[in-house]
């Protein structure tokens, strides 16, 4: 290897990048941009469910019943309705998820301490929304008759029995269950991962496409520094990118950095070195600008925000699916950036994610090299 | 008429020469919905519970047992001590912990009351969240069975006064009655892929004649910008309809999810969803002056934006307004309502006609544009 030789690819990278603001700024700016977006716009909490009511009943118990779960922050109201008819149409057009009956003698039912049914009709196109729904409405009818029934017992002198349970939840790394802290670090491994990937796939196919390629051939540089010289002046701009996005998710969304900030910005180097190696492969095989648009698109952008954990969980995926998402990059930096980040462990305990990320960028590197040579 | 028909044979015929396009346009889509559609299931089931029963009781046993006959969790590991299970969650095999200290069962028939620990694992807040509400409601059911229990110890005339209230909720699921989130998510990824496919076919076919040189040579033929972009986008519309059939047809072999609506609707709203969705890479194409540009514009402020915030996984309603705003002007959100919504509800199109409308005004728009940008170009 001949450190004059990178230096002088590594020169007319920059240059070239240089003469290119617009990719510049998209490379430096874009990252940050996209984070600021996403990061205020995202979140997986279920609450302000619409809400339709039905009540046949009006008696004080009803409307008793209606209130707690107004009170709750999970239910809005948003239409009263007068006949069972209305409900279909409400669930089609999907402006309520949630359509609550209360039947005519309610009230009768819960004063005399009969069991009490009143039906819920939940829209369950979107399973997950759904599930949470129903659990709030099955929690907040589990409140009410405990109250009620707690209130006949002080009404008939009965004392020493309010709580049997004490039950003490508690949670631990993130204990305001902010889902920030959840989603954050998805979203900085889907942006870094996208933005190195794309600012190297095109390097070598331009050159093929451009006719440049051959005089690089019969030039004496070798096949590994080519391949230096095209990835160390994207490291460095996706570094610089990586330390905005961090930054901005401590300062702005308030996910601070528990774990050790080299531990993290080692891994960070790691990932993105494999990042863009990937992104030099992918360019080693194609023909065209195109194709490497193509496959880069298509091999990171869906799969690494469906494949790596980042809100789909890997234990509902089959067995063979959870086999793929072993050869995505992604999964291990955001296994190591919760680590780090929310749970703020050592770098023992993502060791495992550390190793498989250094072994994605051997290989990727490894066979951007084989490719080139092959070119020759 | 035979310009246009010229240009489309000789978009064929460069699609044609580059070996590895054709069968990536046609394979990568079916490959994609077969992995990815089975991947993105959000279902909350066999959240990983830790079990450390220290009490040994009939009681402690019958709690552990409740939570795991919910099906909600399922047991990742029996642990001791509540050291142990505080381990399990920071090494991540369990999500949450339930540890029922000694004396669980005593108390809960003395007039103490029995204390009883649940631990989350905060840093997967969707299901620490989702484990919590669950497991608060197995609590408190077992709570009130254990107090009406205790009432038949009491005086019969004390009793008489005492009403033990219960309420239950009987839920009934329209649409998706299993409650799987594969209904929802897989028409979600399938639009996602029809729409990134789309959007990456278009978005380099100006500036790629541009970055080549073979652009001075269109200039200067009488081919008119609107006959140039009409004759660009055939080639892909024609495309885009056969990898619409085929996806479409995998989606429901592969996932046995059956189209409720009209077959001949969602066909032909794909179709205008895809018609926009290529004006939206044809746009992006007549504005970038590199290959390199093109491919970051579309990605960036296309592609990413839109998978993320059309409503795919996280519900636009809880966006902040600017960004809702801003959600109004991608294809991909229309097209999640319509798909959803034949796939899943059974709409007619009666209940579509908003999407429609403005699938086809972001379309005439985006096409007009490239119409109206080229033009430019062409001075």
């Amino acid at each position: 290897m001949n450190r004059a030789r990178i230096a002088t690819i590594m020169v007319k990278e920059l240059r070239q990048v240089s003469r290119d603001p617009a990719t510049l700024g998209m490379l430096l700016v874009v990252p940050l941009f996209l984070l600021l977006m996403f990061g205020f716009a995202i979140s997986l909490d279920v609450k302000h469910i619409q809400m339709a009511v039905l009540d046949r009943d009006r008696t004080p118990s009803s409307r008793e019943f209606l209130q707690s779960f107004l009170h709750s922050e999970y239910f809005d109201l948003k239409q009263v309705l007068d006949r069972e008819s209305q409900i279909d149409g409400l669930l089609d057009e999907g402006r309520v998820l949630v359509a609550l009956v209360i039947p005519k003698d309610f009230g009768r039912a819960v004063g005399n301490g009969e069991r009490a049914e009143v039906q819920a009709i939940v829209d369950g196109s979107n399973g997950t929304t759904a599930a949470t729904a129903i659990g709030y409405v099955q929690a907040v009818a589990a409140d009410y008759s405990q109250r009620a029934f707690v209130r006949s017992l002080e009404r008939a002198g009965v004392t020493g029995m309010k709580t049997t349970i004490d039950f003490q939840p508690r949670v631990l790394f993130n204990p305001e269950l902010r889902s920030a802290n959840f989603l954050i670090p998805g979203l900085i491994v889907l942006i870094l991962m996208m933005t190195a990937v794309l600012s190297t796939t095109l390097s070598i196919v331009r050159e093929k496409e451009r006719g440049t390629m051959e005089q690089i051939i019969v030039s004496p540089v070798k096949s590994m520094e080519l391949i230096l010289g095209k990835t160390v002046p994207y490291l460095f701009m996706s570094l610089v990118a990586a330390a905005t996005i961090l930054a901005t998710s401590r300062l702005l969304f308030g996910v601070t950095v528990k774990g050790s900030w080299l531990d993290l910005s080692v891994v960070t180097l790691i990932f993105l070195f494999g990042c863009l190696a990937f992104g030099v492969f992918l360019s080693t095989i194609s023909d065209s600008q195109q194709v490497a648009f193509l496959l880069s698109s298509l091999l990171t952008l869906l799969p690494t925000f469906i494949l790596s954990g980042f809100v789909f969980p890997f234990r509902n995926m089959p067995v063979v699916i959870q086999a793929v998402s072993y050869l995505l990059p992604g999964r291990y930096y955001l296994a190591a950036l919760r680590a780090v980040m929310v749970k703020g462990v050592g770098f023992q305990a993502f060791g495992d994610q550390v190793l498989a990320l250094l072994v994605f960028a051997a290989v990727m590197g490894g066979l951007s090299v084989l490719r080139l040579r092959r070119g020759k | 008429m035979r310009t246009i028909r010229f240009i489309i044979r000789k978009e064929f015929q460069q699609l044609r020469r580059d070996r590895r396009l054709l069968p990536l346009i046609f394979l990568s889509p079916v490959l994609q919905i077969a992995l990815l559609g089975y991947a993105a299931n959000m279902d909350v089931k066999d959240i990983p519970l830790a079990i450390c029963d220290q009490d040994h009781s009939v009681e402690s046993r019958q709690l552990a047992a409740s939570f795991l006959e919910s099906g909600s969790y399922v047991a990742s590991v029996y642990v001791p001590d509540a050291q142990s299970a505080e381990r399990s969650i920071e090494e991540g095999r369990s999500s949450l912990a339930l540890v029922i200290p000694p004396g669980f069962g005593r108390s809960l028939d003395g007039t103490k009351s029995a204390p009883l620990q649940l631990l989350a694992d905060g840093s997967d807040s969707q299901s620490a969240a989702i484990g919590l509400t669950y497991a608060t409601l197995i609590v408190s059911r077992a709570q009130t069975a254990r107090a009406a229990a205790r009432l038949s110890g009491l005086d019969p005339r004390v009793l008489r006064q005492v009403k033990s209230v219960r309420v239950d909720p009987a839920v009934r699921v329209l649409y998706n009655p299993t409650l799987a989130s594969r209904n929802f998510m897989v028409p979600g990824v399938l639009a996602m892929i029809l729409m990134i496919i789309t959007t990456i076919l278009t978005s380099l076919a100006i500036v790629k004649e541009k970055e080549l040189g073979t652009l001075e040579q269109l200039i200067v033929t009488p081919i008119t910008p609107r006959q140039l972009i009409i004759g660009k986008l055939a080639p892909f519309a024609l495309i885009s309809l056969v990898i619409i059939t085929v996806v479409l047809i995998a989606s429901l072999l592969l996932f046995g999810i059956a189209v409720r609506g009209s077959l001949l609707v969602l066909y032909a709203l794909s179709l205008l969803f895809m018609l926009s969705s290529l004006g939206m890479g044809l746009f992006v194409s007549t504005v970038a002056r590199t290959q390199q540009q093109a491919m970051m514009i579309s990605m960036f402020f296309f592609m990413m934006p839109m998978i993320i915030l059309s409503g795919f996984v996280f519900p636009i309603e809880s966006m902040p307004p600017v960004i809702q705003a801003v959600t109004y002007i991608f294809p991909l959100r229309y097209y999640f309502v319509i798909i959803r919504g034949l796939f899943l509800k059974g709409v007619s199109f009666a209940e579509l006609w908003r999407e429609t409308a403005a699938l086809a005004a972001i379309g005439v728009v985006v096409i007009g544009a490239s119409v109206l940008r080229f033009r430019k170009r062409l001075e």
